[in-house]
Parts: structure tokens; C-alpha cells; sequence
């Protein structure tokens, strides 16, 4: 009984080779997975609103204007001029009209450390935006733990995603990520299961927004006096936020190549899997 | 094998289905109120509900040692406050300053800094975090409000505290600073009353001659330059009603994250 069922096409037999169409991803996948699309769209751009709000990164417990940030989005003026800046160490790089200093909806350049479009709401209000995220980070793990739950009970979690001893072998992933570089994907049997990059990804991204859940609730003070030992296990809060940043632009970067993917790899027959269940097994090259 | 199958796919469709219909519940109430505000500030509610539930047996806030301390605490807020009645009492060094407790309690007092200091006193080593992001540990000495209420005396339906401030930061009418919280914050071991700062008296900066720190929340509530201490049943008719200058001005009247 496996998630991944082949079902015999209701199509008459002829010559030509049948389409073959399984049922790919169960229902509570389905679902979860476009609630959780939602939530981490709204949770990034209001999360944006509140890194405007003090767009400076630290490690360790505490972190202010006169401590060392290792990440800092600013502006400078040169004349009338204003110059838009990113500073990660000792790099700085010029980002006017993106980072650091941007255009509004009246078309004219401010001190703005992400742009109006990437934020919400998209003028600067910090109230609103952590309404916005505080509503949504609880939708977002109620959502988590469904899925989470959901996967260790139907054997989601081991059947489909946690990699078999053989596809672990250093061969195996190396021409994995060959076929993927050269856009060869699997097809016909292959297909039908995920392959090891793929289980990786997916994974990973599940790790990534479980560790900006437990980054997030560190930054809380009242969490902190609950729970003292997510402190020790991030470092201090300056640093919990950090991570929560640099995890938030990393499940960013999840989304950048999984998109790309599924344009790669047929974005009909993908986004439908997702919606429906219902996949056609890419037919197996002559 | 089928069946078990079927039963199972039933019921998780089941499921999903009562949770779809919650969701476009929920949905069709955002996209129907007259103020999408009003949803996202339920969220508040069950913070508050979860925290409390987390902090049940008042743990302490980290304490830090003095290793730790920030090399300079970064002022925020009102750095100057510069009403006239401020400005008289900085004139003189707040010598002629005093601290109202009054409302509803039996015992209303006025207590000058010589008074506060003669009470048993607190040292905390504490992270203070501000809504904006940033953190900085300092260490704080002042004196615990729960038994200078204690003192005071509650009337029995009595609720919530309220600091009133001196400083004017929103200008002109309902721009006096103000903060509140309820009795399980304000007899919490370290909601304390701080008159020293990192072993000097508070500067004007950071609040001079009181300030409340109330650890595990954030910075807003930790209200400076205190006149008095309002004991209350009800914020409603209290500034804009929302138990704080911040919380008028949108924020979160519980602070906890």
C-alpha cells in the first residue's frame, strides 16, 4: 500500500504507448503544502517589516547601534545623493534601490533597508506587520505540525522521504545532481518516487522552517523565561535572530530552485500533482 | 488491505474538509470585516493565553553577570523629556520629585527617593530587547513593586497597574507616556522599580529618577520617568484605552514576543 498507486489508465489499449497516471501526493500533502505557501509569504514580507524597523544583524545575547553588526543595511548621502548600502563584514556593497535606501510609491529614493514591494504592509508600520506575523506564525505551526504528524502516521515521512542506504552512496547523489545539471529528469519507473536531491530538498526546507519557528520563539522574552535552554542552543537572542534571517533567506533560495523545477520539469503536470493528486508518469525514453 | 485503505483516505478527507471549511470560514470573515485588524490582533489573545500558560510558576527572566553588560545601553524613546513640569524637577536634580501610589488601594502614599531606598532593594542583571529588534543587558537596581502594592493595599477588584510618565513623547494632548500590566506581571519577582542603573544613578536617558522593568517583556513596557502609580479595574478610560502610548498607537498591550 504505497502513497505513490498506479492506477490502470481508463484510456482504450492501442499501438501508441499508454499515458500512465498515478496518484501522487495524498491529500493532507496537498493541503498542507499550499497553506504552508501562504503563511511563509505573508510571515517573509511581514518579517521584512520588522527587519526594517532595525535592519542590523549581531551574534551573541545582545546587539544595538554601537555594538558590531555583521550584516547591516543602511544609507549614506553623497551631496543630494543617496546611496543605498550593504555591509556584510567588511564588504560593502552599493544596493540603492533595493537595500538600503529605495523608491516609494511616490517615485522618490528613502532610507528604507527593504523596498515597499517586498514588505507588508508596504509603507513602513511595524504594529502591522507584526500582526500580521504573530496571526500567521500560529497558522504556520498548527499547519507544521499537521503535516509533521500526518507524515510519521500515514509512513509518509519513511516511505517517500528519508533516503534508502543505496541512494546515500557518494555515486549515486553525485550523478543525481549530473542529471539535474543537465536537466535530464527521471522518467517512466524513476519517476514515480522521489529521487535523492529531491528527498534532501525537502527535508531540508522542513528543517529550515522548524528552525525559524524554535529562532523565532527564542527572540521572545517571555519564551525565554520559559524555556532558558533555546537560548544556550542558539547563542543568545541577537543571535537566534540571526539565524532566524539568514534560515528565512535560505528557505527563500528552497523556493528560487524549486520553482525553477517545476517549470523545468513540466509546471502543468507539477502544479497539478499538487492540486488534484494526479500524475503522469513522464514515459521512459526509446 | 482496500478497506483499511479507504477508511483511513475517508477520514483523512474528512479531516481536511472540516478544516477547509474552517479556513474559508475564517476567510469570509477576514474578507467581510470592516477591519482585518481586528483578526490579526486575535492572535494576541492566544499568546498571551500560551505564555501564560507557559509561565505559570513565574520563572525568572536570564539573569546575567556583569561580564555580559552591554558597553553602551542604547536610549530609546524619550531621551530628553522636555515638558515643564520635567524640566523644573531636572532643574534641581529631582530632589523635589515624588512618586503618587494611588487609585485603588487603601493606603494612597507619596514617596520621595529616600523613602524608596529605605525598602528592601533588587540587583538584576537583565536583557532588555526592543520591539524594533535590537538587545542590550544592563544591570538595574530598584525597589519590588508587588510588595510596595502589597503595602499600598488592593481593593479587591482591582486589575491593573498603570505608570504614568512624565515625558510628552506624542505631543499635546494624550502624548504623556503611560504603560500598564496586570497583577501576575506587576507581582512578578523582578518587576521592580529601578532608581540605579549599572551601579550609577539612572541617567535622564534612560529614565531618571524611576523606571519600571518588567522583565519578559519587551522594552516599551519598561516605562520611564514615573510620577505615579495608578491601581485600576478597568484601562478603557485611561489614554486612548489600550493600556499603553504604544498600545493606542497599535502595538501589543502583552509584550511577551
Amino acid at each position: 500500500m504505497s502513497e505513490i498507486t498506479a492506477e490502470p489508465s481508463a484510456e482504450p489499449a492501442s499501438e501508441r504507448p499508454q499515458k500512465e497516471v498515478i496518484y501522487r501526493h495524498k491529500l493532507f500533502t496537498r493541503l498542507t503544502h499550499w497553506v504552508n505557501v501562504v503563511c511563509f509569504t505573508i510571515l517573509l514580507m511581514s518579517g521584512l517589516q520588522i527587519l526594517n524597523a532595525h535592519p542590523a544583524l549581531y551574534w551573541g545575547q545582545f546587539g544595538a547601534d554601537d555594538d558590531h553588526a555583521f550584516l547591516q543595511f543602511y544609507a549614506t548621502r553623497d551631496g543630494d545623493e543617496l546611496i543605498g548600502r550593504t555591509r556584510i563584514g567588511s564588504l560593502t556593497i552599493e544596493t540603492t534601490g533595493l537595500f538600503g535606501a529605495s523608491r516609494g510609491s511616490d517615485g522618490e529614493l528613502d532610507v528604507r533597508a527593504m523596498p515597499t514591494w517586498a514588505t507588508l504592509p508596504s509603507i513602513r508600520d511595524l504594529a502591522t506587520g507584526r500582526r500580521w506575523h504573530f496571526f500567521f506564525a500560529w497558522l504556520f505551526v498548527i499547519n507544521g505540525l499537521v503535516y509533521v504528524g500526518a507524515s510519521l502516521v500515514t509512513g509518509h515521512l519513511w516511505r517517500n522521504l528519508i533516503p534508502r542506504a543505496r541512494e546515500l552512496r557518494p555515486g549515486h547523489i553525485l550523478r543525481d545532481f549530473w542529471d539535474h545539471a543537465r536537466l535530464k529528469f527521471p522518467k517512466g519507473e524513476a519517476a514515480k518516487r522521489y529521487n535523492v536531491l529531491q528527498k534532501g530538498a525537502y527535508l531540508g526546507v522542513t528543517l529550515l522552517l522548524a528552525l525559524l519557528v524554535l529562532t523565532g520563539l527564542t527572540m521572545s522574552p517571555g519564551i525565554n523565561a520559559a524555556v532558558p535552554g533555546l537560548l544556550d542552543l542558539f547563542g543568545g537572542r541577537q543571535s537566534a535572530r540571526s539565524i532566524h534571517f539568514i534560515c528565512a533567506s535560505l528557505t527563500v533560495a528552497f523556493v528560487v530552485i524549486h520553482l525553477a523545477m517545476v517549470v523545468l520539469a513540466g509546471p502543468i503536470n507539477e502544479i497539478r500533482s499538487m492540486i488534484t493528486g494526479r500524475y503522469v508518469v513522464p514515459p521512459e525514453d526509446k | 488491505m482496500t478497506s483499511k485503505f479507504l477508511s483511513r483516505r475517508r477520514l483523512l478527507t474528512a479531516g481536511a474538509v472540516g478544516v477547509g471549511a474552517l479556513a474559508l470560514g475564517g476567510l469570509n470573515r477576514f474578507l467581510i470585516a470592516p477591519n482585518y485588524l481586528q483578526i490579526l490582533e486575535s492572535a494576541e489573545g492566544l499568546t498571551l493565553r500560551a505564555q501564560r500558560a507557559m509561565l505559570a510558576g513565574q520563572p525568572l527572566a536570564r539573569e546575567f553577570s556583569e561580564a555580559d553588560l552591554s558597553p553602551i545601553f542604547k536610549a530609546n524613546g524619550t531621551v530628553l523629556p522636555d515638558t515643564a513640569a520635567c524640566e523644573a524637577l531636572m532643574a534641581n536634580d529631582f530632589a523635589d520629585w515624588r512618586l503618587t501610589i494611588d487609585g485603588m488601594v487603601t493606603t494612597p502614599a507619596s514617596l520621595s527617593m529616600a523613602d524608596l531606598k529605605r525598602l528592601p532593594q533588587r540587583t538584576q542583571i537583565t536583557r532588555h530587547d526592543c520591539v524594533e529588534g535590537w538587545s542590550a543587558i544592563g544591570k538595574w537596581t530598584g525597589v519590588p513593586l508587588g510588595p510596595l502594592l502589597q503595602t499600598a493595599g488592593l481593593a479587591p477588584n482591582a486589575r491593573f497597574v498603570v505608570f504614568h510618565c512624565a515625558d510628552d513623547l506624542g505631543g499635546g494632548a494624550n502624548g504623556l507616556y503611560y504603560e500598564s500590566v496586570d497583577l501576575v506581571d506587576a507581582f512578578h519577582p523582578q518587576t521592580i522599580l529601578a532608581h540605579t542603573m549599572n551601579d550609577a544613578p539612572l541617567k535622564v536617558a534612560h529614565g531618571a529618577p524611576l523606571r519600571l522593568r518588567v522583565e519578559r517583556q519587551l522594552g516599551y513596557k519598561h516605562a520611564k520617568y514615573l510620577m505615579r502609580i495608578e491601581v485600576v479595574e478597568s484601562l478603557a478610560n485611561i489614554g486612548r484605552g489600550n493600556g499603553g502610548f504604544w498600545e493606542d498607537r497599535g502595538y501589543e498591550w502583552y509584550a511577551g514576543i
